[in-house]
């Protein structure tokens, strides 16, 4: 059985990598390889998962130098010579080994609006979406993100400036602004357009790149700086 | 920065970059044609001196220059040197200033 080769980020922000040897498997994702080293070789490492199928978005972590989901990684795709770096996400707080303090990067959800806030009642009938419209289409293209923060910890201008809302938050506002049900959308758009909102964006898709859900965020936040623009010129930013 | 002012500078950046993107293509294309000849400062002048045509065109290219520099140089300022505030925007509109004034003289040089 050949041996993988994994070097395991350990401790704070002041921490060091920790080598260890995990049994190739065949399907091995890197998830496992990190399960093996906790079960296996040292009980104390710290990390985080749930539902292993890509859907709770809390497996991220930093392999071979990109961010990844690590529960649907294979590790024949992104080992090298056999060899494994893992490491927490960037651009969020240590909390111990591949754990990171995540409450910032939801606290921006909450800043850029990123809450549905609807005016109907259960009494009241249905709203009609029409599922072909285009403001539903835009919703279908961002709405599957399972806020695994790959996204924000690959962005340059997150890592750069930390007020930045970053590209999953801004994702959510432009899901949210294409709702039509919801009735915040003014005050959404002074969230997402200031200072450290859209417009701080570079438009380089750092983001896109690596959503392992397929969302483009830059197209996201490109539309809106596009319905920022035409409430400017409405008078209504 | 508001919210209305970031907007402002978005759509201004867009529209000078648009404007840029014509008069670079119209420039360059005179230069390459203009060239064919050799090219003397004599030659230069008699296509440039008491032409309006050519004063409002340069004209509009500073103009978008001195719009599009500052505004692209604010998020480097901010992201590399931290530099935010005030004192950021201060310098930028002196900026502006400077091109505004360093290009027109060189416009009108060629005019008059
Ligand atoms: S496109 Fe925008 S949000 Fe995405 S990585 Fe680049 S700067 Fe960040
Ligand atoms: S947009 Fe993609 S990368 Fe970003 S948090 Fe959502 S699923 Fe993860
Ligand atoms: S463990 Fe749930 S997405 Fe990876």
């Amino acid at each position: 059985m050949t041996q993988l080769r994994v070097r395991v980020w350990r401790g704070g922000a002041d921490g060091g990598f920790q080598p260890f040897a995990v049994p190739r498997q065949a399907s091995q994702t890197v998830l496992d390889a990190v399960t093996y080293i906790q079960r296996v070789l040292d009980p104390t490492l710290a990390y985080r998962f749930a539902c292993r199928v890509g859907m709770c978005g809390s497996c991220a972590m930093t392999v071979n130098g990109v961010a990844r989901w690590t529960c649907r990684t294979h590790v024949d795709k992104v080992a090298r010579d056999g060899r494994l770096e893992i490491a927490p996400l960037r651009s969020l707080p240590v909390v111990r080994d591949l754990v990171t303090e995540m409450r910032g990067f939801f606290d921006k959800w909450s800043r850029a609006e990123g809450v549905f806030r609807g005016a109907r009642s259960r009494r009241d009938a249905f709203e009609r979406v029409a599922p072909r419209s285009a403001q539903r289409l835009n919703v279908e293209a961002g709405i599957e993100c399972i806020g695994c923060a790959v996204c924000y910890a690959s962005c340059d201008v997150v890592a750069q400036n930390p007020e930045y809302l970053g590209p999953a938050a801004l994702n959510r506002a432009w899901t949210l602004l294409n709702d039509v049900r919801d009735v915040a959308q003014a005050e959404r758009l002074r969230a997402v357009a200031g200072d450290a909102g859209c417009h701080a964006c570079h438009s380089q898709m750092g983001c896109t790149e690596r959503c392992p859900k397929g969302i483009a965020p830059t197209a996201s936040i490109a539309g809106l700086k596009r319905a920022a623009m035409r409430a400017l010129l409405a008078g209504e930013l | 920065m508001s919210t209305r002012g970031e907007t402002l500078l978005w759509v201004a950046q867009r529209a000078s970059a648009a404007l840029l993107a014509l008069c670079v293509v119209v420039h360059l294309a005179t230069m390459i044609y203009a060239i064919q000849g050799g090219l003397t400062a004599a030659e230069i002048l008699g296509r440039t001196r008491g032409n309006l045509g050519w004063l409002v065109f340069y004209s509009v290219f500073i103009a978008a220059v001195v719009v599009h520099v500052p505004i692209g140089l604010r998020p480097v300022l901010g992201e590399w040197l931290e530099w935010r505030g005030t004192s950021r925007e201060v310098f930028l509109v002196a900026l502006a200033l400077v091109l505004a004034v360093l290009g027109m003289r060189a416009v009108l040089g060629v005019f008059g």
